[in-house]
């Protein structure tokens, strides 16, 4: 289907700083910082800490490809993906989108970029207004953009339906006639309207029954080969993430921890806390002794919870769960340092070496 | 909270100062109004320059804050602290009539507040559990009945039914409880029954719509997982758990009425700050409203703070 | 020995204005002292709601039960609610999803337990309740139980919640402990630790587990015995060696075929089942599952109009409702093993004739 949607608009000129080398290079991201303050009193507010929930990390994605960012409750994925689609302003740090310098725009300037970053949400059952028909939800981007495709808005809508597998007859119908998979696929719809260059989808199918994940991630594929998408997927489902990525950022308590090719991590992954993540996925597959009774999956046990972003441990944020943490690892925090080409971690003893 | 109270008397000490001004009314003819009968010229000047009324306005406001805190001198009598100034209609100080309506006020609303509160919340609990009956769409229809029909008219029908037509309590009026508690008690029951009638069905609706939600919790399904009778779960469990926003809205309401239920004291004749404050505006008596306005300011911000305390209490996420 | 939990014929309907929903539609299955059984499903499948049914919970809903459940030889369904109640929270308990939702959020943690004991062991004082309760969150795991049962739910992380509410579960040494979905909402690297917990407290207590998920990996992990569920009725039942060893039902395929798996290798397309599940009001005739099967067209046409009963599958012990043959089955399951995609795979779902469901979940 062809995909002329009016013409492209001018980028806004960027804010300052010169653009990054573009080339193949679709995403930028450098020292990306986001603190929420804490404040405490009633009339005058101090500030008494900050949860630090990004705290310093660089990305970068690649033309047509899928970046996907892992970690669990309180590491900062969210955020991260909230901050690259610029539903939030960063701290500090740079975001750089196709060559241009999007981290502090204003809103004014940051509404022509919408059409090109785009987010998919997590929960189908309230990432969609129930009083508006899916005709309305799909072509609400083409009403806010002002962008008359040839042929009409019901037309690209109906097209957009097709693309992601529904029934183009379904315009009319409403959000709550659907099952959730199907409200999903309309989300996507709704983010491929303006023919985005980047998506970031914020667990796109954790919310799904398992029959449906497969259908959607396979949808997702397919629309990335079709239409030359480049992906951010940000979920905590391991398994998922190998399927979908090309590369693979494994984060924790606001920092990247260890990034990779795909293959390359899950193969042979060298931070221990990414080493204790992939053990502790139960395999699919029972285990049995020699004497055939049923056994449990050998896996690398993590004590405790968590810390609280407000108060990351020192230096290495890691050290107080790893089993092989040293005094230097209380002391000095490791950067994130690159031990085979392509494959960068942050920890002074690494695995797998 | 002292904030908010200079602010309402500010802007009331605005309105009944400043507007008479605009209107065309001199500091002269305000002064009048205190002298009494045949104001001489010279009486009235005198009386204008005694109670600072040729003085700007926020000097006066200044005497004005400075005399509730100090009290102050006033036509050669000592008004002291509180002092909200001089009754214009009588001459009498505003505080002390204040200080003896409020105790009618008071009895008025401990009583329907009691009564309103155990009828309105039992009411609301048996619908939310037996939903969809009778009985729910009995009291349902009955809480709507209440909160639209306006007290005079509850009022003046429970007085002619009660009061004149069958004389179960005739001739309301108030006896303080010193003097004899179950006078006290007689005569207030009609006033109380109207009064609580209206805040019964509120409080129905609420705790029925309360009652639902918390029914529906996850928490309750535990609750019942874990072998509790159903008794239990549904005051130990739900009911606590719907009871707090209704909690705090009590606060909230007894605050208002503290300051008075105009209608219901007039409707029955009782000498509270209701009634008080009608006859004030009735009468012009600038000092008379501008002491209710506050006294009744005064017990809506206690209101509001004992409310936001009580929910801390009640609720222990707000806390940690 | 008898076993301690036997399930027969359990059908779950609930009345609704749309029609009669048949939640639960014919199961059946046992559990022994001391063994897990894990039940499978997705949404709408009816593992829940059969939970439920167990622990009496449907009381007082408009839920109509009929079938057999017997707990240590003593008929669950239709016995006197009364009796059930006593039995709830004492003999058998149960754990549930989300910690945060399932904790009273007003009373401390440490009352809750309390609470929960008292009720079954009333000559108990309040002290040692109290002191029993603190042993209780110290054998889950949690550190410095004595101070911690005077926080409150939200003062706990969700790993520690979900510990809070297996210590509370287990309490009053239940025989039989139901968790329904219990670290779904939880973190892998949590999961892994509630898991082991629920593993090791099964040993030192003795007590029968059931374990509803909608995830293969955990049920892989800590069950016995398997029973697979789709639209309220049994597809697959098992012991798990055996169901993940050889499946017997295409449902069973679907979902071992459609989940990426770190432990193989990468597939380069994942083999989905097409489709929605099906509405519980209008359940499909015959097989529940057949508008969704690739097989129908092997079995004569007997798919749409017949419904199948559990009988033997592919490996003895372990029977699947489906009118395949055994030998059909093992030639197909062969080939899905063998990343032989099927010819329809490719195309997107909605080319297919299946049809577009309605949301029920």
């Amino acid at each position: 289907m062809t995909g002329q949607i009016g013409t492209p608009q001018a980028w806004p000129a960027a804010s300052g700083g010169t653009a990054e080398p573009g080339g193949d290079v679709l995403l930028h991201v450098t020292g990306l910082v986001r603190h929420f303050p804490v404040t405490r009193g009633l009339v005058f507010r101090q500030k008494v800490g900050a949860v630090r929930a990004v705290d310093g990390i660089d990305l970068s994605v690649s033309k047509g490809q899928t970046l996907g960012l892992v970690g669990e409750s309180g590491c900062g994925k969210t955020t991260t993906g909230r901050l690259l689609a610029r539903l939030d302003e960063p701290t500090s740090g740079r975001i750089v989108i196709d060559g241009h310098d999007v981290t502090h725009l204003r809103p004014g300037r940051m509404r022509p970029l919408r059409r090109e970053i785009q987010m998919i949400f997590q929960d189908p059952y309230s990432s969609l207004n129930p009083r508006h028909t899916v005709g309305a939800i799909v072509g609400a981007p083409f009403r806010l953009q002002k962008i008359k495709p040839p042929g009409g808005i019901k037309r690209s809508v109906q097209e957009l339906l097709e693309l992601v597998g529904l029934n183009p007859e379904h315009y009319n119908r409403y959000p709550h006639e659907f099952s959730g998979g199907q409200r999903q696929r309309i989300g996507i719809a709704r983010t491929l309207a303006l023919r985005p260059k980047l998506i970031v989808a914020d667990e796109p199918v954790s919310a799904l029954d398992v029959s449906i994940q497969a259908q959607v991630v396979n949808l997702l594929e397919d629309l990335q080969d079709e239409l030359g998408l480049t992906y951010v997927v940000i979920a905590h489902d391991l398994s998922v993430v190998r399927h979908i990525s090309d590369r693979v950022a494994v984060m924790y308590l606001g920092k990247i921890v260890e990034t990779a090719g795909r293959d390359e991590l899950y193969a042979k992954p060298r931070h221990p806390y990414t080493v204790a993540l992939l053990s502790a996925v139960p395999k699919p597959e029972p285990v049995t002794s020699a004497s055939g009774e049923r056994q449990r999956q050998e896996r690398i046990r993590l004590e405790g919870d968590v810390p609280s972003p407000l108060r990351p441990p020192p230096a290495c944020r890691f050290h107080t769960r790893c089993w092989k943490a040293q005094e230097i690892c209380r002391m000095q925090e490791p950067p994130l340092a690159e031990l085979v080409p392509g494959h960068q971690v942050a920890c002074h003893f690494p695995e797998n070496t | 909270m002292v904030f908010i109270l200079i602010i309402v008397a500010a802007i009331t000490f605005a309105i009944f100062f400043l507007l008479p001004r605009l209107a065309g009314e001199t500091a002269y003819g305000l002064a009048t109004q205190y002298v009494g009968r045949n104001p001489t010229p010279a009486a009235v000047v005198s009386m204008e320059h005694q109670l600072g009324l040729d003085q700007p306005v926020y000097v006066q406001f200044g005497r004005f804050l400075w005399a509730i805190v100090a009290g102050e001198h006033y036509n050669g009598a000592w008004c002291g602290p509180p002092c909200l100034g001089y009754s214009f209609k009588n001459q009498q100080p505003v505080w002390p009539q204040l200080v003896s309506d409020i105790p009618v006020t008071f009895s008025l609303m401990i009583g329907a507040a009691v009564i309103w509160l155990i009828a309105g919340v039992t009411i609301g609990v048996i619908s939310a559990l037996k939903r969809g009956t009778i009985f729910d769409r009995f009291s349902m229809t009955i809480a709507l009945l209440g909160v639209s029909l306006p007290i005079f008219f509850t009022g003046l029908i429970a007085l002619e039914l009660f009061s004149y037509k069958w004389p179960i309590f005739p001739n309301v009026q108030y006896v303080p409880f010193t003097q004899n508690p179950y006078e006290w008690a007689k005569n207030l029951v009609l006033p109380w029954l109207v009064l609580a009638f209206l805040y019964a069905a509120l409080y129905a609706r609420l705790t029925r719509a309360g009652m639902l939600e918390t029914m529906n919790e996850d928490y309750i399904r535990t609750a019942r997982a874990k072998g509790l009778p159903e008794r239990t779960v549904i005051l130990k469990h739900a009911l606590r758990a719907a009871l707090t926003p209704i909690v705090t809205i009590f606060g909230l309401d007894i605050g208002l009425l503290l300051g008075g239920a105009i209608i219901t004291e007039y409707t029955f004749s009782l000498h509270g700050l209701g009634l008080f404050t009608i006859e004030a505006i009735d009468n012009q008596d600038f000092p008379e409203i501008m002491g209710v306005t506050l006294l009744a300011c005064f017990f809506i911000v206690i209101a509001n703070l004992i409310v936001d305390i009580l929910y801390a209490v009640l609720d222990p996420r707000v806390r940690y | 020995m008898a076993p301690l939990l036997e399930v027969r014929d359990l059908r779950i309907d609930f009345p609704t204005d749309d029609g009669l929903v048949k939640a639960v539609d014919g199961v059946s299955f046992s559990l022994d002292r001391g063994r897990t059984l894990g039940i499978v499903g997705e949404s709408g499948s009816g593992k829940s709601v059969t939970s439920l049914g167990i622990m009496g919970l449907h009381h007082g809903t408009k839920a109509q039960i009929t079938g057999e459940i017997r707990l240590d030889g003593e008929e669950l369904a239709h016995a006197d609610p009364a009796r059930v109640r006593e039995l709830r929270g004492a003999k058998m308990a149960m754990i549930f999803q989300d910690p945060l939702s399932s904790l009273h959020p007003f009373y401390k943690v440490g009352d809750q337990i309390v609470e929960a004991y008292r009720i079954h062991h009333r000559k108990a004082t309040g002290k040692q309740a109290r002191q029993h309760a603190v042993d209780m969150l110290g054998r889950v795991g949690i550190p410095q139980p004595a101070v911690r049962a005077e926080d409150y739910p939200h003062q706990f992380s969700g790993g520690m919640r979900q510990r809070v509410m297996i210590a509370m579960a287990l309490c009053n040494d239940p025989e039989l402990l139901i968790a329904d979905e219990p670290t779904t909402a939880l973190d892998v690297t949590v999961q892994a630790q509630i898991l082991d917990l629920i593993s090791d407290l099964q040993a030192e207590f003795g007590s029968a587990v059931i374990i509803i998920t909608h995830d293969l990996g955990v049920v892989a992990e800590l069950a016995d015995d398997i029973l697979v569920m789709y639209a309220g009725r049994a597809a697959e039942y098992g012991a798990g060696t055996g169901i993940f060893g050889q499946p017997g039902h295409p449902y069973t395929w679907g979902l071992l075929a459609s989940m990426p798996r770190l432990d193989r290798e990468r597939q380069t397309r994942l083999v989905p089942i097409p489709g929605t599940p099906p509405s519980l009001i209008r359940v499909p005739p015959g097989c529940p599952f057949h508008p969704r099967c690739r097989y129908t067209a092997l079995t004569g046409g007997r798919c749409p109009t017949e419904v199948p009963v559990l009988r033997e599958a592919v490996t003895p012990g372990h029977a699947a409702a489906c009118h395949l043959t055994v030998a059909q089955k093992a030639r197909e399951w062969a080939a899905l093993s063998a990343d032989q995609v099927p010819a329809d795979a490719g195309e997107p779902e909605a080319r297919q004739s299946v049809p577009q469901g309605g949301a029920e979940s």
